[in-house]
């Protein structure tokens, strides 16, 4: 539906006419009117309008006519055309690295490239690992999913998970593997594969153009450009992401079971690491206070409970809380957390836009009105102290309870 | 962890400003992670021009010798080593995670593992134990974190910027220390023939494309504001009822340790 203004004949037709049965009910609402006994009655609950936040304006400039309401239109969701490939001429496969089981942007970026090497009569195939929290498939350009649910692909398991690339090589022979050169995984896993296929992969390529691929060499200060060859480790914004279509996201299955092997690299689990020492920019959870903390010794509990880097608003830093260098924002450092809790902090545009990179945004905030909390993905309202106090809680019989079960 | 035979490949790296040659960052990395392992037992090896300079910064942080497979700037460093660490009996192989001169597409540890067919540790920064042949190693992770990994030796570990810095490379020593030059067959690096080389392009810069067919649309895409919108809001609960809440997303996305 158009945001166009149209007329309703047949309506103002029953407007004129006040002998029909629906005049009255199609009758906006009246102001003002002189009633029988030449009193001037006023309805106040019809003066104004509805604005476009949903809140009521009254216009005394004269211009608004009362009553005169505006249509609510339904706006529709525009559906991108589906782009079906019935009997692939060709397979591209690609790696994503899923980091924290959602497409990345350099994931966005690699299913991009892969549809332009795929052209309208080959398929994307993406060959994804253990589970995913990705809904957006379809509107990335993933024609066929492949995905390997097993447990022996969880945690660090390269080895592994190359053998059941060899054994999707095998079935698909695609024409192209596409993989991030990533240091989160992406990049390792493509080169081992390389090394098992006997591929000469095309490493850090920003462009692929006309069958030739540039990529960086050396410390970066050459670029080689050759053939495109069969592997591909691209880097990010190496293409368009896919924008324009939507896809099917048909799953497809191996036909041959994958065989198990004995890995020679046993994961033995990730290492505390002293969350402090990690550099804000690059921290991967941060808890962070603003000018609503008033309990600085809890806010420092809270974090080391959590095992998060600490970082602060701007007032929070003025007021000597916090260092310079922990400090968020334009005038600090734009941080690139997966998860970032703001705790009494109340989003000015500064603060908001070095988060900008963050995935996932908590806000404990005892106002329900603040920009933080149009920003967030999860707001608390509340104290606090007392929800910090809580989460220290929830979080001590958590670790409990897991060591109880590691004993 | 002396008796450990412990060998280092070392390149030619060059000066990210002015292209000139000096010792490569990440296989200084890997010498000072040599060093502490093993000491002045630790070997360290090149495969290239043994008249190079720049090959005299390594022996600089207190090497007495550097071995050099002879081979010129167009040959492929692959068959050489891996013909020489096959018969040498060494048990850790340390090396950069790429060079900073020619390709650069750091597929040589990857592609000497496969040949040798030893593990490969990829971005090593530690290693804490060895007993009956077995190691424990520390692995970095991107953002600062660290895995542990057990793996059998003789395996091929890769270093990269978590490693220990290097240290300072001393100008006595570097000039003292030998250079011993190695036989080698050398083998072309079919490569050079197929791909060139170019002064590197600076990268476009990635534009915000709207599209937007209508007026309105336009106006819409660049006043609207950067806001989630569809956030869940938990107002008038408990704080354990709001720290339950927090607690779950924080499982969820695997950021609790």
């Amino acid at each position: 539906m158009s945001d166009l203004i149209r007329r309703d004949p047949r309506a103002e037709w029953i407007a004129r006419n006040r002998l029909h049965p629906l005049h009255a009910a199609t009758q906006p609402a009246v102001a003002s009117w002189l009633s029988a006994a030449g009193v001037l009655r006023k309805n106040p609950h019809a003066v104004g309008f509805i604005g476009p936040n949903g809140v009521k304006r009254i216009d005394r400039s004269g211009a608004q006519q009362g009553g005169a309401a505006k249509r609510s239109t339904a706006s529709a969701v525009v559906q991108l055309p589906l782009h079906v490939i019935e009997q692939p001429a060709f397979y591209i496969a690609v790696v994503p690295d899923m980091v924290g089981g959602r497409l990345s942007a350099h994931d966005k970026d690699l299913l991009g490239l892969a549809h332009k090497l795929a052209g309208s009569d080959g398929a994307v195939v993406a060959v994804i690992f253990g589970e995913h929290k990705e809904s957006t498939f379809d509107c990335n350009g993933v024609d066929r999913l492949l995905q390997f649910a097993d447990d022996a692909f969880d945690g660090y398991a390269p080895e592994a998970r190359v053998l059941a690339l060899g054994a999707v090589e095998r079935q698909l022979a695609p024409r192209h593997w596409l993989l991030p050169d990533s240091r989160s995984g992406g990049g390792e896993l493509g080169r081992r594969l390389a090394a098992k296929l006997g591929e000469r992969p095309a490493t850090r390529v920003w462009q692929v153009a006309d069958g030739m691929a540039s990529g960086r060499a050396g410390a970066g200060r050459e670029d080689l450009v050759q053939r495109a060859p069969r592997l591909i480790l691209a880097a990010v914004e190496c293409a368009e992401p896919v924008s324009e279509t939507r896809h099917e996201v048909r799953p497809l299955a191996l036909s041959e079971a994958l065989v198990s092997h004995l890995p020679r690299i046993q994961d033995l689990g990730a290492v505390a690491v002293d969350p402090a020492q990690i550099p804000m920019a690059e921290a991967e959870f941060i808890l962070s206070g603003g000018n609503g903390v008033k309990d600085w010794a809890l806010f420092h509990q809270a974090a080391a409970a959590l095992g998060a880097t600490e970082g602060a608003s701007r007032v929070a830093v003025d007021d000597g809380f916090m260092g310079r260098e922990r400090q968020v924002g334009a005038s600090g450092i734009w941080v690139t957390a997966r998860v970032y809790v703001a705790v009494g902090i109340s989003g000015a545009i500064q603060h908001l836009q070095g988060i900008g990179a963050c995935d996932k945004v908590v806000a404990i905030n005892i106002d329900p009105t603040c920009d933080m909390i149009k920003r967030a993905d999860l707001s608390v309202i509340g104290e606090s102290a007392a929800i910090l106090q809580a989460l220290i809680k929830r979080v001590a019989a958590h670790r409990q309870g897991g060591a109880r079960d590691a004993a | 962890m002396t008796n450990l035979q412990v060998i280092t490949l070392v390149s030619v790296g060059a000066h990210p400003t002015s292209g000139r040659p000096r010792r490569a960052e990440q296989d200084a990395r890997a010498v000072e992670l040599g060093l502490r392992l093993a000491g002045e037992h630790l070997q360290v090896l090149h495969a290239g021009d043994a008249e190079s300079e720049a090959l005299r910064s390594y022996l600089g942080m207190g090497l007495g010798e550097l071995g050099v497979l002879q081979q010129s700037a167009a040959d492929d460093a692959l068959p050489v080593l891996a013909d020489y660490l096959s018969g040498c009996g060494a048990q850790l192989v340390l090396t950069g995670t790429q060079a900073e001169t020619g390709e650069g597409s750091g597929m040589l540890p990857y592609l000497l593992a496969e040949r040798l067919g030893w593990p490969l540790v990829v971005g090593l920064v530690e290693v804490e134990q060895v007993d009956h042949g077995i190691a424990q190693v520390l692995q970095a992770l991107p953002r600062g974190q660290r895995r542990r990994l057990r793996v059998r030796l003789p395996f091929l570990a890769s270093v990269d910027n978590a490693a220990p810095v290097a240290r300072q490379s001393a100008f006595g020593p570097a000039r003292r220390g030998n250079l011993e030059a190695l036989p080698a067959a050398a083998q072309a690096d079919p490569l050079l023939t197929a791909a060139q080389f170019q002064p590197a392009r600076p990268r476009p810069k990635r534009l915000k494309v709207i599209k937007a067919k209508t007026g309105a649309e336009r106006m819409k895409a660049a006043t609207a504001k950067a806001a989630g919108g569809s956030g869940q809001v938990l107002k008038d609960v408990s704080p354990e009822a709001g720290a339950e809440a927090i607690f779950n997303l924080l499982i969820e996305e695997g950021v609790l340790r």
